[in-house]
């Protein structure tokens, strides 16, 4: 008997592989603006985080965000299609590649200043803890975030108010191009946590089940009533930094001792060694994903720009 | 009517709203134990807990940034800043953050925010404590910007506030606390974005807010007895920011006296008369006159900082030369 949500956990990631792939062909074409950053490499971080969260719980991330709007449930069709700037995307082509959001599944966005969703993550667990709800603020960032003052007020305040937040350490090694050793003092970065006070704890970030697992304990702990933690993630991007990074920071051989041990390639070889899935299934899943990007690319070509007047809509709640 | 002052007119406005609505809460340096650093909330804490009516660390990015967060959770805080100066440390939250994340998320998130902040010079705090940057705010469409003269407006006016699902700056003036004034009985709000006639005349129009109100009503009454009689038109709002009385006083008098406690350049005076000259160019008499504060960071010693800061005598002169 096949495990399911092993299934589950590896078609959001190859969803993910997919989506990011033709993001970068459709930039390439100019039907996509602005920024993209990919996450291509890093998938195993945010599938294992969601994996493990419950539907009340709390997700905002940063600007590489399209892992976890695939992870959190927002159809690919509504991603690609903001991606694209039309009026279906689930921000309404106002946010593109970094401002995606959906709250009805608890996912708070796609922050692209650095840092900066951190006190928003403090202010989101504050409301939860004073309306009495069970339920735990999951936020993410970069390592090159913890450099940021943001940072250290969020994370300091609400260990102080002993909120149910846990801080996920996106480690991908470079922030931009200059990565821990060149940035921050610490380049261990749970030390910083350390410093604070709370439970720290690193997992290797390639590796999904492991993600999950370190997510689910520390989660169940601070619903316990623990307060805020602290794990570390160690990834890597195969892609550059955003669109048209020259990559001069590092080698031709860094980037390929991590591709060739990729985290879906090795949750593939985990699933088909040790669970005894056929290839051929997993093959199948594959297609599907591939299917479903084409369909999504197909529905966001096929979808109207936002119409001129709503380029005045909701910039108050209160006009 | 009653009469109390601009501190107690805030306070009960704050005091009433915990009392309706126990999604309402403050939190801020020294909101709590201390009784707020201008005394605002004094007996809160004894009264409504320290839930909610929170101290914070002396991290102005993480109070506002946390208020954002909570708000889009679910309550309605109150974040108060020490002092509008201290805003600076959390431009970020304020203005990439709580102006932005309404309309860059296709309208999902609401924000029902107040961040109080107290403005202006005049008390020889030195440059970084004295500024009155409240135009600097008013530049961002999506933050609501709120700035009241009088106890009664800043009562009414910050009910409405917390009453409002956008994110508001609500400028206090420093100077203003022990202001006194009318102040309806009971229950009653002011609606936000709405400009005011303080004082009713026919020969200028002078256009301020917040504590030039006082200033220019002074003005008017040395005026007077030279037989000049100035209606003044109260802003409140600085976004949105409404013209309707001002241009219905302007084709009345045919001349403006624009009067702010900041500097001149880039503010309300060079913003509201283009908008005179735009809407009502065919009634102008005469080049519309701007009082503001010297182009220097205030200086601490006394006499130095009032002679940069717009004086009574300062609004009387340029109402004269619109006159000429």
């Amino acid at each position: 008997m096949v495990n399911g949500e092993y299934l589950d956990i590896y078609k959001q990631m190859v969803l993910i592989r997919h989506l990011e792939e033709k993001a970068a062909e459709l930039y390439q074409a100019g039907k996509v603006g602005g920024f993209l950053h990919l996450y291509i490499g890093e998938e195993a971080v945010s599938t294992g985080i969601l994996a493990a969260r419950e539907e009340r719980d709390h997700v905002i991330t940063a600007y590489r965000d399209h892992g976890v709007a695939v992870n959190a449930g927002i159809p690919v069709n509504q991603i690609v299609a903001e991606l694209m700037g039309k009026a279906t995307g689930i921000s309404k082509g106002r946010g593109g590649s970094m401002h995606m959001a959906d709250i009805t599944r608890n996912f708070w966005g796609g922050h692209a200043i650095v840092g900066a969703h951190i006190p928003i993550a403090t202010g989101l667990a504050l409301a939860d803890k004073m309306e009495k709800r069970d339920a735990v603020t999951i936020c993410m960032f970069g390592e090159g975030a913890t450099n940021i003052g943001f940072f250290h007020e969020g994370v300091n305040m609400a260990m102080v108010w002993k909120l149910p937040v846990l801080w996920i350490c996106e480690n991908n090694q470079y922030g931009m191009g200059t990565s821990p050793e060149r940035a921050s003092a610490v380049s261990n970065i749970i030390q910083k946590a350390c410093g604070y006070g709370m439970p720290a704890y690193d997992v290797d970030g390639m590796d999904v089940l492991a993600v999950r697992d370190i997510v689910a304990a520390r989660l169940q702990e601070i619903r316990e009533g623990s307060g805020p933690q602290f794990v570390e993630a160690r990834t890597y991007r195969f892609k550059g930094h955003s669109m048209g990074d020259p990559e001069r920071y590092r080698s031709k051989d860094e980037v390929k001792k991590y591709v060739e041990n990729g985290p879906i390639d090795r949750f593939r070889k985990f699933l088909i060694q040790k669970e005894g899935v056929q290839e051929k299934r997993l093959d199948e899943i594959d297609e599907e994903a591939a299917q479903e990007i084409m369909e999504a690319v197909e529905f966001a070509d096929n979808s109207p720009e936002p119409a001129d007047e709503d380029l005045f809509r909701n910039i108050y709640v209160e006009e | 009517m009653a009469i109390i002052t601009m501190r107690e007119a805030i306070s009960q406005a704050i005091w009433e709203e915990m009392e309706r609505d126990e999604k309402v809460f403050i939190m801020g340096e020294e909101v709590g134990v201390w009784g707020g650093t201008y005394a605002v909330t004094k007996g809160f804490l004894d009264h409504f807990g320290e839930e909610r009516v929170r101290d914070t660390p002396i991290a102005e990015s993480a109070i506002v940034g946390s208020a954002i967060g909570a708000a889009l959770n679910g309550l309605r805080p109150i974040a108060e800043l020490m002092t509008i100066n201290f805003a600076f440390v959390a431009m970020d939250q304020i203005v990439n953050q709580a102006a932005k994340l309404h309309y860059m998320f296709g309208g999902q998130m609401v924000l029902p925010l107040v961040i109080r902040a107290p403005s202006g010079g005049g008390r020889q705090l030195g440059a970084t404590h004295s500024q009155t940057p409240d135009v600097i705010f008013a530049h961002f469409p999506g933050l609501k910007v709120v700035a009241p003269g009088t106890p009664a407006d800043a009562k009414g006016l910050l009910k409405s506030a917390i009453r409002s699902d956008d994110p508001i700056l609500f400028i206090e003036n420093a100077t203003l606390y022990q202001m006194r004034g009318e102040v309806p009985e009971g229950e009653y709000t002011i609606p936000i974005g709405k400009s005011t006639v303080q004082r009713v005349g026919k020969d200028v129009t002078i256009v301020t807010y917040s504590k030039m109100v006082k200033y220019c009503l002074d003005a008017a009454e040395q005026l007077a007895k030279d037989g000049i009689e100035v209606e003044i038109v109260d802003l409140r709002s600085l976004r949105p920011l409404d013209m309707g009385p001002v241009i219905t006083s302007f084709k009345k008098t045919n001349r403006a006296v624009i009067v702010e406690e900041s500097w001149l350049s880039y503010g309300i005076g060079a913003e509201v008369s283009t908008r005179i000259y735009e809407e009502a160019f065919d009634y102008v008499d005469t080049p519309i006159q701007r009082v503001a504060q010297k182009e220097v960071p205030l200086p601490y010693n006394r006499h130095l900082e009032q002679l940069a800061l717009p004086q009574i005598a300062d609004i009387i002169q340029a109402v004269k030369e619109v006159l000429r």
